[in-house]
């Protein structure tokens, strides 16, 4: 045993501001200029690190852990390629408001600006898909800037945060530390409770509305279980049908009969309908995107508009709110509820039972109803409804998805009943997410049922995954629906391309059970309806990880949907008839993507 | 029917930390709002903070988005729009080079005399004349300089405060 005291230097101040942040868990990989922090990692045990296979996988890892717990998401990288390689995870946290803190290794300072072996001017690279990010540059920062992250990144609207941390600082020693209490921003202000003029006069013209729905999005979820529940209860309350964004699905129960679905470009008709018929609107936690509105300015055209958001910039963004609240979810909905309870408010009855006979009405469509035949071909479709049939009676189901078709599919068939159950690339669109999310998630509630809906394409951009789930054992379940194409791109060619297939076939597909097996894990294929519910048992009865190779009906399309360009009460339903499917989309829509 | 296009100025109060000017360009470049002119110098020392003037356009709606967002960057203490609600004083420091010999070096002189203009250099062939004043009358002077041996436009951008005793 050496005598010598042990001087503090920037990695240990590093992990001493981790761990009284309250992190257990890092997702990373090592390089040249972070070898102090994995030296200091090394020589302690309460944080463990997940060394991922790819720095993008690290990102969304973070993701899924920071969704699925409410906690901030970490990732460490390295510098140059490290970085750039997290550039895609921290833009998707970006874009869906995860709150997620990136430590990038970077060249010593004196080097900083002489094209050194892996340098990369992270900070000017990351700047425009970060909340904020730093460069420490002075040891006496270090600690005040590790805690100023953390709270930038989770107060307020969340976002990825990049700490840029040279070399040099990580290994000198480093006597300052500052607590997390002691560090404010002056400049950082976080909106919480609405302004109750606003809020009154809300829950007034809800009182007074005849045709009223809830808009409820992913802000709901980023505000807390708190402001789930809230809304449940200001929906019980108004007796108001209530339509969750993909961000928003769980926040609201599925099996709730006021939850009209999904809305926006494949939500169900019921929504979109409602939507645009309806004459009040609360929005809450939500940013109008273009997904939803499909053509801006046939949307909802005879509405009052309340929009709740966190982030002043949403207000008036895409679509003019007649009344913004700016808040905290959960601080807003309470004041809603307590307001509605106060003034003793409802909705006449009557208006009431004309607008759910309207919305009954729409929903006797059957928007979602597909055919399966027996024994036949597995519908994509039907092998999300049997994973949520055999799932159901679980509350630790956790389903996350990669993008495409499969994507929209399990949005659709899988229903959600708590929020954080659902962890999904929704504004970044990134293929590639799901699966390294699914073992974020994996980490933070190691016995729960994970399962990554998967497509064949996208699960392709992560496999190297494998191998990081295989070393950590987690159960992780991966169902991929097999249909050999990129779905979503095929059936956008096919309604805007003249069926012209350009490079949206998967050709050369690996034999996905043996892949498994190569890795370790277990594979199982299926490939017809009569043995779809054993292949779904097995794969959850397994108590490692599983690739379950799904072979699906090939040209299935995703329905219903709002085509580009059009109007919500312009849907195109499953029995849409092929030439209806082919004129869907005019040359204008067409630009749009 | 398209929304106008409204001219705005805005006085942006920061941090005065590296990448925070980065930061306020990228938000117009990404989003492909437009800068007419911007100025960006510490005006408080001992407390890091400096003042960025922006002369934006766009529509009210892009208008409002710019507002926001900037109050959305972490180094932002203070946003003002200088147009909107309030008087201001606006100036610009222009300094500009006339070339030139007989009628028009002369004729330059006095409209350089006329404008309140000073000469901050010249020899027998150039002036260099430094103007300060509002943005339209620098336009209008250096306008007249055109035909009278203009050869060089070096401009500071608009700064702007709002009149009365309020601070920002």
């Amino acid at each position: 045993m050496s005598s010598e005291v042990q001087v503090q230097t920037g990695a240990d101040v590093i992990i001493k501001a981790l761990k009284e942040q309250g992190v257990d868990t890092v997702f990373g990989y090592p390089g040249g200029a972070v070898l102090p922090i994995y030296d200091a990692l090394f020589l302690q045990n309460d944080i463990r690190h997940i060394l991922v296979r790819h720095e993008q996988a690290a990102l969304h890892a973070a993701e899924g852990y920071a969704r699925s717990t409410g906690k901030v998401g970490v990732a460490l990288v390295t510098s140059g390629p490290g970085a750039t390689n997290a550039v895609t995870g921290l833009t998707d946290a970006l874009m869906d408001s995860v709150p997620v803190v990136c430590l990038t290794g970077q060249v010593p300072t004196h080097l900083i600006g002489t094209d050194a072996f892996q340098e990369a001017d992270t900070t000017g690279i990351t700047r425009q898909c970060t909340k904020h990010n730093y460069l420490v540059s002075e040891s006496d920062r270090l600690a005040h800037t590790m805690h100023e992250a953390f709270m930038v990144a989770s107060t307020g609207r969340p976002g990825p945060v990049v700490i840029d941390l040279p070399k040099n600082i990580q290994m000198l020693p480093c006597p300052v530390y500052v607590g997390k209490d002691e560090v404010q921003r002056d400049s950082y202000h976080v909106p919480s409770h609405g302004e109750m003029s606003l809020i009154e006069e809300a829950m007034d013209r809800l009182a007074k509305a005849q045709r009223p729905i809830i808009y409820a999005g992913g802000g709901i979820v980023n505000s807390g279980p708190r402001a789930s529940e809230l809304l449940r209860e200001l929906a019980a309350l108004s007796g108001v049908p209530v339509t969750n964004t993909l961000m928003g699905l769980g926040s609201f129960p599925a099996s709730d009969p006021q939850f009209v679905g999904m809305l926006g470009m494949h939500g169900t008709y019921e929504a979109n309908m409602a939507m645009h018929d309806c004459d009040f609107m609360l929005n809450i936690g939500a940013r109008f995107d273009d997904r939803i509105t499909g053509r801006v300015d046939a949307f909802s055209p005879g509405s009052f508009k309340v929009h709740v958001d966190i982030d002043p910039s949403s207000i008036n963004k895409n679509v003019r709110a007649d009344l913004p609240i700016i808040g905290d979810c959960a601080a807003v909905l309470e004041d809603m509820v307590n307001v509605w309870r106060k003034k003793n408010h409802s909705i006449e009855a009557a208006n009431l039972r004309a607008w759910w006979g309207q919305i009954d009405a729409w929903r006797s469509i059957n928007c979602l109803e597909y055919s399966q035949p027996k024994g036949g071909v597995i519908r994509p479709q039907h092998a999300v409804q049997r994973l949520w049939e055999l799932t159901k009676h679980r509350d630790d189901v956790y389903i996350t998805t990669e993008v495409g078709q499969h994507q929209m599919w399990a949005a659709q068939y899988y229903r959600f009943e708590q929020p954080n159950h659902w962890m999904t690339s929704g504004g970044l669109g990134t293929m590639g997410y799901g699966f390294p999310a699914a073992y974020g998630v994996q980490l933070a509630h190691p016995d729960a049922l994970v399962v990554d809906i998967a497509g064949d394409a996208s699960i392709l951009m992560n496999i190297q995954e494998m191998s990081t789930v295989k070393q950590y054992n987690l159960p992780v379940k991966i169902m991929v629906l097999n249909n050999e194409y990129m779905g979503m791109v095929r059936q956008w060619q096919q309604l805007l391309h003249g069926e012209r297939y350009a490079e949206s076939y998967t050709d050369s597909l690996p034999d996905f059970v043996k892949l498994a097996e190569s890795f370790g894990w277990k594979g199982i294929r299926c490939t017809s309806e009569d043995q779809l519910d054993d292949a779904i048992q097995e794969m959850i009865d397994h108590p490692g990880p599983v690739f379950f190779d799904c072979c699906v009906e090939k040209l299935d399309n995703c329905f219903p949907m709002i085509p580009s360009g059009k109007a919500h009460n312009e849907m195109l339903l499953g029995d849409a008839s092929k030439e209806e499917i082919a004129n869907a989309i005019g040359g204008a829509g067409a630009a749009l993507v | 029917m398209s929304d106008p296009i409204i001219r705005r100025t805005f006085a942006v109060i920061v941090d005065n930390e590296p990448g925070v000017l980065a930061r306020v360009v990228g938000l117009f470049s990404g989003r492909g709002y437009n800068i007419e002119s911007l100025t960006v110098t510490e005006v408080e020392a001992d407390r890091h903070r400096s003042r960025i003037t922006i002369v934006t356009n766009g529509t009210y709606q892009i208008l409002e988005q710019i507002e926001t967002l900037l109050r959305r960057l972490v180094p932002v203490h203070k946003v003002q729009d200088l147009t909107t609600d309030i008087t201001t004083v606006e100036r610009e420091l222009a300094m500009v080079k006339v070339v030139g010999t007989g009628e028009a070096r002369v004729e330059a002189l006095r409209l350089a005399q006329a404008f309140g203009a000073e000469v901050v250099d010249a020899s027998l062939e150039h002036f260099v004349f430094e103007i300060k004043d509002a943005e339209e009358a620098v336009n209008r002077f250096i306008d007249l300089m055109r035909d009278l041996g203009l050869v060089e436009i070096c401009r500071s951008g608009v700064i702007a405060v709002a009149r009365g005793k309020e601070a920002i």
